[in-house]
């Protein structure tokens, strides 16, 4: 019988967003992330989880709640149990798992009030 | 609901932020360009450079006299004769001063007691050259020094989450990029005089790789569409033991490189015997053998039955002992430990990863492609390694590059007269426009990495190679009428179904040049043809005319007589 772990997860944006059940097989070892990354694969595409390096926890994108707790889904450890995964409560929601990490000096708003914003030209040709 | 499209405008638009575009935009700010740096990530954090924990090599000669010239031999003989000689160059010319400014800017690399920089001799080098910094930090260090620098340049303006879907011609010439911001799905256009595109490699076409999610090939996809030539596609480096076995998690796949640097270790078949020697490398505790000899080497190996459960080699340290082990790499034996790997008393498996590719946008030696005022920077180049890099290259030439590419679109940007208009770019109605598509880009995405994998992976036949063209013209039916749902905040699935997009157009170069090359040489070897081929010292080149991949030849450029030829 395959083993597997159940995870809880918060999907939509907005603050009154569902939460869907997942069931994903479970071998030792693997991360949340990779129990996430089988749903995006295998289940539902549409779930957005936002990392860049996978495994190596250097890009520090994949921070989420795991039971309540801050965590990295790259080494929180997946486990044969309910597990409840929310988005980080302290930031701007955008979206299922992913909040708005990014520094405020280096998102697309502070790039139009530094530079302005120029109006469309079309090719005169 | 439509988002209404915003239009900003630089005078050089940095794509990527790795190594090179960090560097391409402090070098095109300090000759007086403004520049937007995008990412369609974290700025500093989302391509390959973050997750190097290994070396930078330039000849300092802190450890030992050297000189750059016995550097370019050394990756002239790494690269089987395919080398772009001026290319490789550069590197090796340019490589030292861009170490030293970095050690300026105290990025902390190893020093000895005496206060010498340390040089690690690393697999393919004639002594100690390679740099780093402890422990397994070399990259995270690099990444946070160099973006460091350019918070500090204000004319550097910083967009991250910004992911580029086209980039915008106007007769020909490169005037800008269409893109998307990821956190709210608005449509962007940057108007450009020039534009460095820093994106990285594409190793994520491969199942087990060494790659960030970042890098499937779009700066490849981007500069194919716009008209540029990608050259050397067939040539991806295996890197011989990444992590296979138990599982890992929270570290680099690729992090026991250093730990050989440091500490030999031994590589073992199931049989507990070390075998590189059957292969004409005698390691006897050194760790010399060039990537693609032991990436043979170990695959040989498993295919004779001899590999590990998990399907690769035995790495062991337990010789070395514990007290040696927690002296080399401290805090990282207890992250080991958190992961159930005791190295004193247990071998771990390794395998060969996709880890780095050679080939990319051919460009000439001011980094610009054959489209105007578009120039390329770091791993996404081909040319300066041939058909087989060297250790520790990827960061100098990111650095040189990056430097060398945002000096010149730099110049160009100020040469010109007014910046022509970008209009109102094809790419805008597909980033703007929602789709019923059914498809699922995510499991389609495995799907290509499990091909890729199989039929493009060390070894390569003709019989898989064309399997692995029509499984790759298959999973285009997955693209449907384009990127499914709507535009919104986060919208995951319409991302992956650009990256899809531009990953299998890449894997289709990939493929064809792989099927084209009746030889084997360096990371490109052909059950079919074992051998080397003297013919076949040849770049081979790929377009998109009329909306087909056509394969064309290159001479190689520079210097033969230095080049190895051997396979």
């Amino acid at each position: 019988m395959t083993i597997t772990a159940i995870l809880i997860v918060r999907r939509g944006p907005g603050a009154d967003a569902p939460s869907i059940r997942y069931v994903v097989p479970y071998t030792p070892g693997q991360s949340v992330l990779d129990g996430l990354r089988f749903v995006r694969q295998a289940l539902d595409p549409t779930l957005s989880v936002r990392h860049s390096c996978i495994s190596a926890n250097t890009c520090k994108e994949c921070m989420i709640l795991v039971d309540g707790k801050v965590a990295y889904a790259c080494t929180a450890r997946l486990e044969p149990r309910e597990m409840v995964l929310q988005p980080l409560p302290n930031k701007v929601h955008l979206r299922d798992l992913v909040t708005e990490i990014g520094p405020p000096d280096e998102r697309l708003d502070h790039a139009l009030k530094t530079l302005g914003c120029v109006p469309p030209r079309t090719p005169t040709r | 609901m439509s988002l209404d499209t915003v239009t900003l405008a630089t005078d050089v638009l940095v794509i990527g932020t790795g190594a090179a575009g960090l560097s391409a935009a402090l070098a095109a700010a300090s000759v007086g360009a403004g520049v937007i740096l995008a990412d369609r990530s974290l700025i500093g954090r989302s391509g390959a450079t973050i997750m190097a924990q290994m070396t930078v090599a330039a000849a300092l000669g802190e450890e030992q006299p050297d000189h750059w010239e016995h550097h370019l031999a050394d990756t002239l003989t790494a690269g089987r004769g395919l080398c772009d000689a001026d290319l490789a160059r550069l590197v090796c010319e340019q490589g030292p001063d861009e170490i030293r400014r970095l050690d300026g800017w105290r990025v902390g690399w190893a020093r000895r007691p005496d206060g010498a920089i340390r040089q690690a001799q690393a697999p393919g080098h004639d002594r100690p050259r390679c740099v780093y910094v402890d422990f397994l930090s070399t990259g995270p260090a690099v990444a946070k020094t160099l973006r460091a620098q350019v918070i500090r340049q204000p004319r550097v303006t910083r967009i991250g989450d910004l992911c580029i879907a086209d980039l915008v011609l106007h007769d020909g010439a490169a005037v800008g990029a269409a893109g998307f911001s990821l956190a709210d799905g608005r449509p962007v256009v940057i108007e450009a005089s020039a534009i460095v595109l820093a994106t990285g490699g594409l190793t994520r076409l491969y199942q087990r790789n060494s790659a960030s999610a970042n890098m499937g090939g779009d700066g490849h996809s981007l500069a194919l569409r716009a008209g540029a030539e990608l050259m050397d596609m067939e040539f991806v480096q295996f890197f011989p033991i990444g992590h296979l076995a138990p599982r890992l998690v929270g570290m680099d796949p690729i992090m026991w490189d250093p730990f050989r640097y440091k500490l030999g270790g031994r590589l073992l078949n199931a049989a507990g015997r070390e075998f590189m020697g059957d292969y004409g490398h005698e390691e006897q505790g050194h760790y010399n053998a060039p990537r693609d000899r032991a990436t043979h080497a170990i695959l040989s190996e498993v295919k004779a039955g001899r590999g590990s459960p998990s399907g690769g080699a035995f790495l062991s340290f337990q010789h070395v002992g514990a007290d040696a082990l927690r002296a080399a790499f401290g805090p990282v034996i207890d992250r080991l430990a958190d992961n159930g790997i005791d190295l004193t008393t247990m071998p771990v498996e390794v395998a060969p990863i996709a880890h780095y590719h050679m080939g990319g946008i051919r460009v000439d030696a001011a980094l610009e492609t054959r489209v105007p005022n578009l120039f390329a920077a770091g791993e996404v180049v081909a040319g300066a390694n041939g058909a087989n890099r060297l250790s520790g290259n990827a960061i100098t030439e990111a650095l040189v590059f990056g430097r060398r590419a945002g000096e010149a679109a730099a110049r160009r940007a100020g040469s010109m007269g007014a910046r022509p208009p970008a209009g109102r770019p094809d790419a805008v109605a597909l980033i703007s426009t929602a789709s019923h598509s059914k498809g699922n880009a995510a499991s389609a995405i495995a799907a290509l990495q499990t091909v890729m994998t199989t039929h493009v992976g060390p070894f390569r036949t003709r019989a898989g190679l064309v399997l692995a063209l029509e499984a790759i013209d298959e999973l285009k039916g997955a693209l449907g009428d384009g990127p499914p749902g709507a535009p919104g905040p986060y919208a995951q699935a319409r991302l992956d179904w650009f990256d899809l997009r531009g990953m299998l157009l890449v894997a289709e170069t990939v493929a064809r040049a792989a099927l084209a090359r009746r030889e084997s040489r360096g990371a490109h070897q052909r059950d079919d043809h074992p051998e080397t081929d003297e013919d076949w010292t040849l770049h081979q080149t790929i377009a998109l005319t009329g909306g087909d991949l056509a394969l064309g030849r290159a001479p190689v450029v520079g210097r033969p007589a230095l080049q190895g030829a051997h396979g």
